[in-house]
């Protein structure tokens, strides 16, 4: 019998990839594809949906063929995509409106100022689960409508539509211009500031708050049901699912049980945790989320804690200070001293995210003297990774009331030994990594995979997840309570950094 | 002691030219400014070229000095970011195989364990990361001193100590078996580090072809030998083909 395979395209951040899943859920090849990163203004950061798209066009077929495989192999595709990032585009022509306007972007900063002013604001979270922030998509719809002539009319019209990366890709594979499917699924409507989180529709009161036409958005759809059939790419091959990354990854993490929990270590990291059917709402500075939709099956929501720096500082250890030739070199530096000589790092490059939200704090180095050496830095990044990790999950189990027994880790980060190490000693709760650490892409292919039948049920999935690694605490809880007491005296001192008056200088 | 090769000598001046030169230079150019034989210098150059040295550029046929060479000094290969490139095959290995799965590196006569990923089955086991094990006793330890001369060195005058009763004692018995991992490209362990345990390993390769490390299986040897103590030819593929893709996601898959 010839081998049947689930494709899994993880649209990310930096790069598009294709991975071929089997049935046992384990990795059968990968081919991947970086993108330019724009940057026209401090604070501006774009992508160009058109070479995204010619991107997955490449890629998908070297997938196929590393596997020596055909599409008529593989029985769906499912997307997994950066979140929040904002693509519109002509109905007619499938020119991209500009470039999409990716969820690192500031500029919609003084527009969410005047909109946090304005008259319902005060309902926008309560609505949507999400507090009105640039990170979110409809700021930048809005942003996009109000800079471009004519646009709003046309949008109106129904002549430009809007979607993130998932709906993008959807629409060109399923024929673009010609026929195209415009759809996105709950997980990623849940973070536009549109969508109603218990009736998963588009709200009208939030559509008139942010000014978003309905006629652009797409159809919300549950995140694994056959939304169409690929004409491109691989023709004939139905696609099947579609989640935002991080809940991709908490899919593929089989956290399918209230209280399950995993983080996912790459630029930033995101913790989530699932907390069953019904939303919880977050007192403790967390998101609540879609985690996923199967079919008709009632949603599963999410608890999120975002971490905006976590990979990103081992990034500009390399990049920025050139300490290291290469990001895992970082373990190798840390492992020559034992411990951070006194010394902290908080990474508030662009104010913190999750618990804090302060947008106005920026990065310190604290305790510096003579002593310290480019050793005790480099421990003082992975321990930032940790303790950010620890004041996530302190919120977390406050708000849900269920104390976290073992975190599932995932992502490029776990790779690094040592970081592990750390994270499980200051959360002082067992670590355990799965045996795919790819489980945004696995998410993905899973979800598309019960959509087909291709698995039969969440049972099935949870005996694929194995586990290839796990740490165990060792840290002296003396210690440990004196080294989060100094992580929060450096937390304390990034506070107001940017004051009102001079602003950002980004955005000078 | 023999004196200096001249041709070697002839090679190395022939790269200072290259290094010292603003473009590209011709064969002839090369031979005029050394004062060699035309004929000398095109061998020499063709030499270079296939061991990346050099490189001929295609339209105008001249010379400039090659990749491989800037990469010489910077070679050495982190432990950690071979973990970091290899953590996604050894997953799937560990996954396809249902053993154990390590991977070592050389350090001082001795496998350095530099990754772990737990037998699939969800039992308790405990990370390894950071073990030294015997060269001469694992199949990790024989598949790296089978494509390192540094390494078949640094045990060439120790004692080998038997672990078990078939551990290789004999260092002539050692070269023999690491001539056949060379043929094969494989190795494996029966009952030689302990007993019920066997292990199959093959060399991961990076740039230039150079073996960095070792990826292997290891499990009971009833799993993974057939009743004749043979490990068995799916295991085997599986491994062999785990350690293709590390290569070739470093670079090394010419070799």
């Amino acid at each position: 019998m010839t081998e049947r395979y689930v494709m899994s395209i993880d649209q990310g951040t930096t790069s598009t990839r294709c991975i071929l899943f089997d049935h046992g859920g384990r990795l059968v090849s990968v081919a991947q594809r970086e993108h330019r990163q724009h940057f026209p203004k401090p604070g501006w950061v774009e992508h160009d949906p058109l070479e995204i798209w010619r991107n997955l066009e490449r890629i998908a077929p070297e997938a196929l063929a590393q596997a020596g495989a055909t599409a008529d192999q593989v029985v769906a595709v499912g997307i997994a995509n950066q979140r929040e990032t904002t693509v519109l585009w002509d109905r007619l022509t499938g020119v991209p409106v500009g470039r999409a306007i990716v969820w690192q972007d500031t500029r919609t900063a003084a527009l969410v100022d005047e909109l946090a002013r304005a008259p319902g604001a005060a309902a926008v979270p309560g609505r949507s689960g999400l507090p009105l922030a640039t990170y979110f998509s409809a700021p930048r719809v809005r942003w996009r409508l109000d800079h471009t002539p004519g646009l709003r009319e046309r949008a109106e019209r129904g002549e430009v539509l809007f979607g993130t990366m998932e709906s993008w890709l959807i629409w060109n594979l399923s024929g673009g211009v010609d026929g195209g499917v415009h759809v996105t699924d709950v997980t990623n409507a849940s973070r536009t500031l549109l969508m109603d989180l218990r009736t998963l529709a588009w709200d009208d009161d939030l559509l008139a708050f942010f000014g978003v036409p309905r006629a652009m958005l797409p159809e919300i759809r549950s995140s694994s049901e056959t939304y169409g059939t690929a004409r491109k790419v691989f023709p004939g091959v139905r696609i099947g699912a579609a989640l935002g990354d991080q809940q991709a990854a908490l899919f593929g993490q089989t956290c399918f049980a209230p209280g399950e929990t995993k983080c996912t270590y790459g630029t930033g990291a995101f913790l989530l945790m699932n907390t069953g059917t019904a939303p919880v709402r977050s007192a403790n500075g967390l998101l609540t989320t879609v985690g996923y939709k199967i079919g008709d099956e009632p949603a599963v929501y999410a608890l999120e804690g975002s971490i905006a720096i976590t990979g990103a500082l081992v990034q500009w250890f390399r990049d920025g200070l050139g300490l290291i030739t290469t990001a895992p070199e970082i373990e190798t530096l840390a492992r020559a001293v034992d411990d951070n000589g006194g010394c902290y790092i908080v990474p508030a490059f662009s104010g913190l995210f999750a618990p804090h939200w302060r947008g106005e704090a920026r990065g310190v180095i604290v305790g510096l003297t003579s002593y310290i050496t480019k050793h005790h830095l480099a421990r003082a990044v992975l321990e930032a990774t940790g303790w950010q990790t620890r004041e996530v999950v302190d919120a977390m189990n406050r708000d849900s009331g269920l104390g976290l027994r073992e975190l599932k880790a995932d992502g490029g980060m776990t790779s690094d030994n040592l970081l592990m190490q750390i994270v499980a000693d200051v959360l002082n709760v067992p670590v355990a990594r799965p045996m795919v650490v790819e489980t945004v892409s696995l998410g993905a292919a899973y979800a598309a995979g019960l959509a087909v039948g291709y698995w039969a049920g969440l049972e099935g999935l949870r005996r694929n997840w194995h586990r290839a690694a796990r740490w165990v605490p060792a840290m002296d809880p003396g210690r440990r309570a004196a080294e989060y007491d100094n992580w929060r005296r450096a937390v304390e001192r990034t506070f107001g950094w940017i004051r009102a008056e001079d602003g950002d200088p980004a955005d000078r | 002691m023999p004196g200096p090769v001249q041709s070697i000598e002839r090679a190395a001046a022939i790269l200072r030219l290259l290094a010292a030169s603003q473009g590209r230079l011709g064969a002839g150019e090369i031979a005029g400014s050394l004062g060699l034989a035309r004929g000398t210098a095109h061998g020499i150059l063709r030499t270079l070229e296939r061991v990346g040295f050099v490189e001929r550029d295609d339209g105008s046929g001249k010379y400039q000095l090659g990749a491989a060479l800037l990469h010489l000094g910077t070679s050495y290969l982190d432990v950690n970011e071979l973990r970091s490139r290899a953590i996604n095959w050894a997953d799937a290995l560990a996954s396809r195989s249902g053993e154990a799965v390590r991977i070592g590196t050389l350090l001082e006569g001795r496998v350095l364990v530099v990754h772990h990923v737990f037998r699939p089955d969800d039992t308790l086991q405990a990370m390894d990361v950071g073990t030294l094990l015997p060269l001469h006793a694992t199949a990790l330890g024989k598949a790296l001193l089978a494509h390192d001369a540094n390494a078949a060195a640094s045990i060439r005058d120790t004692v080998l100590e038997p672990y078990c009763r078939r551990t290789i004692t004999e260092p002539r018995a050692l070269a023999r078996a690491a001539t056949r991992v060379r043929e094969s490209g494989w190795a494996a362990e029966v009952e030689e580090l302990s007993i019920g345990e066997a292990g199959i390993a093959a060399p991961i390769r990076g740039h230039g072809g150079l073996v960095v490390g070792a990826i292997g299986i290891s499990g009971a040897v009833e799993r993974v030998c057939d009743a004749s103590r043979v490990p068995e030819p799916r295991l085997v593929a599986f491994v062999r083909d785990a350690a293709r893709a590390v290569s070739r996601d470093l670079g090394g898959s010419r070799w």
